[in-house]
């Protein structure tokens, strides 16, 4: 493989990895208040379709895009009502939603079977896209993949350097102590749930207007990003960084496990497609062991220096989530 | 007198459940264009109208049934067993490999499908423990380890169809080799159903119900999943409950993947779990721990699921119209619930 194709290569991995990026920022956020959204699979799927459907009919892709939002923010809002106000299991009301959403596509969608619809465009940036290889990589992409890879550092920034981004971690940390300090909690869990959901709706039509453009049912082969999104929040550790790291890390190994495939004949393409799954497992494993209360007993059971790089591997390693993620906040 | 009166309201605000469902199910019918009487009358119609649309509904509902029970076991000790879709899968690729490993022996019929089935049970067991594994050994939450899980399985199967297990000549999407109709589970002639596999299904309603109902077992399940923390403290081993009740899980999961190779399929496919382990997920949320219950709602279930196969045909509708009534029916019936534990405080 030549030096341009293998540029062109990791420029679409960052292509495919803007949705999932969207997915999983939007999730961040949502977890940051103390939220589950577990709806996402189905939300990811009825964004797509109906970010495809509306830019069909209104030949805008911008509408698209919002339309997309605008069911994501739905979805989010349905959760924040029932777990909230409703105080129902986040992970029940998740759940159905994910199920929900998903028949909801397919149902709503079948009029839009196959058909040809707009498509988002690269959008060069003039002098930059000309420096030998960065421009390849960087410069040359659409611009919904501009916007995920500053939305990383917004988010990063808006989390850890601002005050609100401090009040968000409160609440989903020790909410009572923020609302000691003012805070309301459960309206702001409504607001980010909300926004969380509608960045989460935004992967949809960033699909379905340009990653793998199109609505095909249930053969759009979206089902199942929104599980993988969910797995790699986690692997984020809630940290917006960590969390564009995985997913450019899926993405990049979805695309070698295509260019492998001619060479490994034997084995179907559908396996290597998965690929990704077994690898999250075990990163969850890692990330996650830390928090194992067993694994501290034979830490101590170490000679010093042992302990001391093992204990350290595990803390670099390790992730825990938002105190209060998936507990109901009452004031009393 | 009061009690009873709180039966009634408790009725009343399930059934303004079921009216909401039903209205936002239509609501989705007349968006998409449907004339939503003649959708329901041909879901009715194709579900119930003849011997065959029965015994149809009950192919479906034995598999949908034994989840449903195992996820009850799950569902106690507070947990998501989300993994439930790759327990089937596991279930039925250990049973369709006894089957092939015993297909040209000497062997009576019988035993081997016996062998099939209890070996479908191991690995669908094998499984769930593997979550439960991560979950208690490795602190990875059962949601994320069962869906990962999921996916594993899935790629298993299309590893096996399209790789050893492969049909001669080459590996197709339509699964591995049909199996002589000798390892068949019998069905009733003419009818796709077989006799078997409702006792089975029926079998482990009961057990399920007489665990979680009348057991020492049953109730430590359930101290675990009111309040681990409190259980551990009074002493219950949280830990080892929990495996016990992925493993219990396992075991039903992996029979319901079992019925679908021995009674069903007579082969393996590639979505051999038919989304069974997720709708069980529903069926368990609708029914609140109560097996019996389970019983009558997983046939309805089902029922959606068979009567909606013609829509495409009839009307051009797709046929997810049945998952949507059937995620409607959980998602008004978790929101009426909600509602009215406010008013009742007030």
């Amino acid at each position: 493989m030549d030096n341009n194709s293998l540029l062109l290569g990791l420029a679409g991995v960052l292509t495919a990895a803007a949705p999932i990026l969207f997915a999983v920022l939007g999730e961040t956020i949502t977890e940051r208040a103390g939220v589950i959204n577990l709806s996402l699979n189905g939300t990811i799927l009825l964004a797509a379709m109906a970010g495809f459907a509306t830019a069909v009919n209104t030949n805008n892709l911008v509408l698209g895009f919002l339309a997309g939002m605008l069911v994501g923010g739905l979805v989010g809002l349905v959760v924040a009502f029932c777990s909230i106000s409703l105080h129902q299991s986040q992970v029940a009301v998740g759940f159905v939603l994910a199920l929900l959403c998903r028949d909801l596509s397919y149902f709503l969608g079948n009029p839009y079977m196959g058909l040809a619809g707009p498509r988002l465009s690269s959008l060069p940036i003039p002098g930059l896209e000309k420096i030998p290889y960065l421009g390849t990589l960087f410069f040359r992409q659409d611009w919904m993949t501009y916007i995920s890879i500053l939305l990383i550092f917004i988010i990063y920034f808006f989390i850890y350097k601002t005050r609100p981004g401090l009040m968000l971690r409160g609440i989903g940390e020790r909410p009572s102590a923020a609302y000691s300090r003012g805070a309301n909690v459960n309206r702001m869990r409504y607001l980010y749930t909300i926004i969380g959901g509608m960045l989460v709706g935004l992967a949809g039509p960033v699909y379905s207007l340009s990653v793998k453009a199109g609505w095909k049912g249930t053969i759009s082969g979206l089902d199942g990003i929104g599980w993988i999104a969910l797995s790699i929040t986690i692997f984020g550790g809630w940290n917006p960084l960590r969390a564009a790291f995985g997913a450019y890390l899926f993405a990049f190994l979805q695309w070698l496990g295509l260019i492998l495939q001619p060479q490994l004949p034997n084995i179907p393409s559908q396996v290597l497609q998965v690929a990704p799954f077994p690898l999250m497992i075990l990163t969850l494993l890692f990330v996650n062991i830390g928090n194992a209360e067993w694994v501290e007993r034979v830490l101590a059971s170490m000679n010093e220096p042992t302990r001391r790089v093992a204990t350290r591997l595990l803390r670099a390693l390790r992730a825990s989530p938002p105190a209060s993620l998936g507990v109901p906040f009452k004031p009393d | 007198m009061r009690k009873l009166s709180s039966t009634w309201l408790n009725i009343g605000f399930q059934l303004l459940g079921v009216i909401l469902a039903l209205a936002f199910t239509t609501l989705i019918l007349v968006l998409a264009g449907a004339p939503p009487l003649q959708t329901y009358g041909l879901i009715i119609t194709g579900a119930f109208n003849s011997a065959s649309g029965i015994s149809n509904d009950l192919v479906v509902w034995v598999p949908l049934i034994l989840s449903t029970a195992g996820l009850l076991i799950t569902f106690s000790a507070g947990l998501w067993n989300i993994g439930v879709e790759g327990q089937i899968t596991l279930g039925a690729i250990f049973t369709t490999g006894v089957l092939r490993i015993f297909l040209d022996t000497n062997v009576p019929p019988w035993l081997i499908i016996l062998l099939g089935i209890l070996a479908g049970m191991l690995g669908g067991a094998l499984w769930a423990i593997l979550v439960g594994a991560l979950k208690t050994f490795g602190g990875v939450n059962e949601i994320f380890g069962g869906l990962g899980l999921n996916f594993v399985a899935t790629a298993l199967t299309l590893w096996l169809i399209f790789g050893p297990w492969q049909r001669p000549g080459v590996g197709s999407m339509s699964g591995t080799v049909p199996f002589p109709e000798r390892l068949w589970l019998p069905q009733i002639p003419g009818l796709r159903m077989s006799i078997w596999s409702v006792v089975l299904g029926i079998a482990a309603v009961l057990v399920v119900y007489l665990l979680l109902r009348s057991t020492y077992l049953g109730l430590k399940l359930k101290a675990v999943g009111k309040n681990v923390r409190a259980a551990f403290l009074i002493g219950i081993p949280t830990s080892k409950y929990m495996m016990i009740s992925f493993f219990g899980c396992g075991l039903l999961a992996g029979l319901a993947g079992a019925v679908q190779v021995v009674a069903v399929y007579h082969r393996l496919i590639p979505s051999i779990s038919s989304g069974y382990g997720f709708l069980g997920l529903l069926v368990a949320m609708l029914v609140n721990y109560h097996a019996i219950w389970a019983v009558f709602i997983a046939f309805f279930y089902a029922s959606l699921n068979i009567g909606a196969i013609q829509l495409p045909i009839v009307l051009k509708l797709d046929s997810t119209i049945s998952g949507i009534l059937q995620g409607m029916l959980v998602l008004f019936v978790l929101m009426v619930d909600g509602v009215r534990q406010r008013l009742l405080k007030k």
